[in-house]
């Protein structure tokens, strides 16, 4: 039955492999130096004799949530250290390049056409999918064994051989395993937004079922494929299992979306496109209420996603306190006792929502661009609507967005912790620590729309920047980055409330320079060429 | 009055000149065919003449106002159909013909005509359509409110013949009500049929313009000629081009103010039958499409 399903599949390969000449090599060198460099720093931040200090206060449940269960916390060497906080994000990044990779391949190929010309070669039906899929698995299996042999090439305490091969293999497999679902979500959906929302709910929902399973309850973790890969221990009991598992599932995954791939036709998902409207609602009749109406189904599932994620960090608070309220031994140990370690814990929660919540902002400034590269932006410039009447609809979209999702991921937290806390949190300091974020978020926001304005082309590499800042805001603590690090990022000026205050001036400053940007962005668009 | 006029015209992308010096006038109530060679810069003209690109120098003005700088005030007037057609696949057409009609501020009173006219079903999402289906849609949010200017790019390159001929009286019709037509095609036919005056393009500089019968009468006359002596100085005569034996006669190329001279020496080799025509509008074009030593040569 599979004869001829993958004929000219190695050209298509060797094809791929072209297109991504750039991506792949970039991705694959960024998650490399990030794990290099964080296992060089651990002997400085780390010194051995503070190592047991730091595997008590990792105890934590608010620890746990977002960095999984810390396995080896009675010898802490920088291996258990590497496994536990490093290998979670880490795989992350795995699958966020693997569904972007699959998704541009598939649907998006699928939608601009490419496929069809591809497919009227004597290629077989099976053939882009296969090439894709070999091209991910390959990209992982080079991330793995390069993180694995680098790892141990670094010569670190407790980094060994065994446990740096399985480190890398945690975040192929990972990678392998969202490339092999985001291939079955391009078959189920008709777009390549479909896909990516898809593929982004699934892993989104992957990281919080394992967050509050590791808390609460092992059969949730073990619903996640994040959960799987973490129980393979890494550098402590160096369990393999996992790893087979995840690829045993991903080949399950994949063989499905293969027959999916060969049944269905062309441009078709298995969710149909219904028959519409035969006039436009009232609200169409502007750029702005095309926006809203582009983007209606990108902000309600963000803005969903936004209140599970606030209301999953939520949902831990209880553990924290009672684990504070036991461990008598943490309460001397941190000055400023348990309410400061417990607002530490909230101070990250807000940086993680405001983070989380920058994301779709930055798709709804940056859906303008796509507008243009699909020359569709033409249609409304060639009938009487002035150019920064567009900027500027898109713009207040982000900016709405972005203030509406952070809210909604507040209102998660705060909601949550109402049901878990004997004293629950009020909601007046929740809502003025993470407001102080957004002044920040705006910032983004105003740089991607210079770029926009400028650079048009270069417009996504916002989103790199995006990663830097999360890498900074995220992790500056823990790896403790020098300042200079963290403020090349609007971020790195935002006080960490509630440990420390918010100043109005930082504040206002910060929105000055964002509505600068955001001006600059308007203006510079309203005069330049269309480009595609 | 000239509804679209440009002077020296010039657009570079980086170091590429894409439009090198264009001239162009169109007067109101005229169609202007614009054609000429792919990559030739015919929808990047149009692009600078709505405002979409900027005019890297000259003037560039419609209904005397600046392309650029007015944009918004002329877009109000005229009317586009782009050659490259991209929809926002989740909108039904229905929707998006409304929402071009509200934004160009128009009543949009003959939408039901046009989608009659034009047999679209408006209720489909525009992923589904046709290449020719979304080109309807363009077309029918173009013809359904009122404009003094249509700027066409290639309009038809995926209707029916039957959808054609329905394009094809509209355009006379507006001609009719007074209104202008810019028109860019690759279509011969259609540039013969609607066409008042044309406009040849080719890298970026116009190389020929005025009606159609100018530009014949400028390049020449197509003669076949059958005589009973052989004629051995033909080919070196001025104003002789392409000269190709056919069924035993001579088929060549005159300019046409040589014709009288080359006349004079056929009449001298006992002509047994002589037909003249003007050329046919494919060997027109094929000669300024071609271009080199070919190009034109009366002018
Ligand atoms: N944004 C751009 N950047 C660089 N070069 C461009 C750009 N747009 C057009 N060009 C170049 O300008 C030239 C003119 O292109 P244009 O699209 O105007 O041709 P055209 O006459 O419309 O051709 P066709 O008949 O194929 O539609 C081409 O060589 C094209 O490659
Ligand atoms: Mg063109």
């Amino acid at each position: 039955m599979l004869k001829g399903m993958f004929t000219g599949i190695s050209k298509i390969n060797a094809f791929t492999w072209r297109r991504e000449r750039i991506n792949v090599p970039v991705w694959i060198l960024s998650l490399l130096s990030l794990t290099f460099f964080v296992a060089l720093t651990f002997p400085h931040i780390y010194p051995a004799e503070q190592r047991q200090v730091l595997a008590e206060t990792m105890k934590n449940p608010a620890i746990t949530a977002m960095f999984g269960i810390g396995y080896g916390l009675d010898n802490y060497h920088y291996g258990a250290i590497m496994g536990h906080q490093m290998s979670l994000f880490t795989a992350l990044g795995a699958a966020i390049m693997s569904i972007l990779l699959v998704n541009r391949h598939t649907r998006g190929d699928e939608e601009e056409g490419r496929t069809e010309v591809v497919g009227s070669c004597p290629v077989g039906r099976l053939s882009g999918l296969g090439a894709t899929l070999a091209v991910a698995c390959a990209a992982n299996i080079l991330l793995a064994l390069a993180t694995g042999i680098g790892l141990y090439a670094l010569g670190l305490e407790g980094i060994d051989l065994p446990g740096s091969l399985l480190y890398g293999a945690l975040i192929g497999v990972t990678g392998i395993f969202f490339a092999a679902s985001t291939a079955l979500f391009a078959q189920i959906t008709a777009t390549p937004r479909g896909t990516l929302s898809f593929s982004f709910a699934y892993l989104g929902i992957s990281y919080l079922l394992r967050a509050i399973g590791d808390v609460s309850s092992e059969t949730l973790s073990m619903l996640s494929p994040l959960g799987w890969v973490l129980r393979s221990q890494v550098y402590v009991n160096n369990y393999w299992w996992p790893i087979f598992l995840t690829l045993g599932a991903a080949i399950l995954v994949g063989a499905l979306a293969f027959y999916l791939n060969s049944m269905r036709d062309m441009g078709a998902g298995f969710i149909h496109a219904r028959r519409g409207r035969t006039h436009a609602p009232a609200s169409l009749r502007s750029p702005l209420g095309l926006g809203l109406r582009l983007q209606r189904g990108v902000f309600i599932a963000w803005a969903i996603g936004m209140y599970v994620l606030g209301a999953s960090y939520g949902s831990v608070l209880g553990d924290i306190d009672a684990f504070f309220t036991d461990n008598e031994m943490m309460l001397k140990m941190i000055p400023g006792g348990p309410a400061a370690l417990s607002e530490q814990y909230i101070a990250m929660i807000m940086a993680a929502l405001a983070l989380m919540s920058t994301i779709p902002a930055l798709f709804m400034i940056l859906k303008i661009r796509d507008e243009e590269k699909k020359n569709r932006a033409e249609h409304l410039l060639v009938r009487a609507v002035p150019r920064p009447a567009i900027m500027l609809s898109f713009l207040g979209i982000s900016v709405v967005t972005g203030f509406a999702v952070l809210m909604l991921g507040a209102t998660g937290l705060w909601s949550a912790g109402l049901a878990v806390l004997d004293e629950p949190l009020a909601f007046g300091p929740i809502f003025s620590a993470v407001l102080a974020y957004y002044p920040a978020i705006l910032g983004l926001i105003g740089l991607a729309a210079v770029l926009v304005g400028v650079a048009p082309k270069a417009a996504s590499l916002i989103w790199y920047y995006l990663g830097y800042t999360f890498i900074t805001a995220y992790f500056g603590n823990l790896l403790q980055l020098p300042e200079w690090m963290r403020k090349l990022t609007p971020f790195g000026f935002v006080p960490q409330v509630p440990v420390e205050s918010m100043g109005p001036v930082a504040a206002t400053g910060l929105t000055a320079v964002a509505l600068g940007l955001m001006a600059i962005g308007v203006i510079e668009y309203s005069k330049r060429d269309m480009v595609n | 009055m000239a509804i679209v006029k440009t002077s020296n015209l010039v657009k570079k992308f980086g170091s590429f000149t894409a439009l090198n010096g264009i001239d162009l006038e169109v007067q109101a109530g005229e169609v202007y065919g614009f054609i000429g060679p792919n990559g030739a810069g015919k929808t990047t003209t149009i692009r600078v003449l709505l405002g979409i690109l900027r005019a890297t120098s000259g003037q560039v003005e419609i209904f005397g106002k600046d392309a650029w700088k007015d944009a918004v005030e002329i877009h109000k007037r005229v009317a586009y159909v782009p050659g490259d057609i991209n929809l926002w696949p989740n909108l039904t057409g229905g929707e998006v013909i409304d929402f071009f009609i509200r934004l160009r501020g128009g009543s949009g009173n003959r939408r039901e005509e046009f989608i009659a006219k034009f047999d679209l079903d408006p209720t489909k999402k525009c992923r589904t359509y046709s290449k020719g289906n979304r080109q309807k849609v363009a077309l029918v949010a173009a013809f359904a409110s009122d404009a003094d200017l249509y700027v066409l790019d290639e309009p038809t390159s995926g209707l029916d013949p039957l959808m054609y001929r329905v394009f094809q009286e509209h355009i006379l019709q507006l001609k009719q009500e007074g209104k202008s037509v810019f028109l860019s095609s690759h279509v011969l036919s259609e540039v013969e049929r609607l066409c008042d005056r044309i406009s040849i393009i080719r890298q970026g500089e116009i190389i020929e313009s005025g009606s159609l019968d100018q530009l014949r009468h400028l390049t020449g006359t197509q003669v076949e000629v059958e005589t009973a002596q052989p004629m051995p100085a033909l080919h070196s005569l001025a104003g002789v081009h392409d000269v190709r034996q056919r069924d035993g006669a001579l088929v060549f190329l005159v300019d046409n103010e040589e014709i009288g001279n080359v006349l004079k020496y056929i009449s001298g080799f006992d002509v047994k039958r002589l037909e003249c025509a003007p050329l046919t509008l494919e060997d027109l074009f094929m000669r300024y499409y071609k271009g080199g030593a070919a190009g034109g040569g009366g002018a």
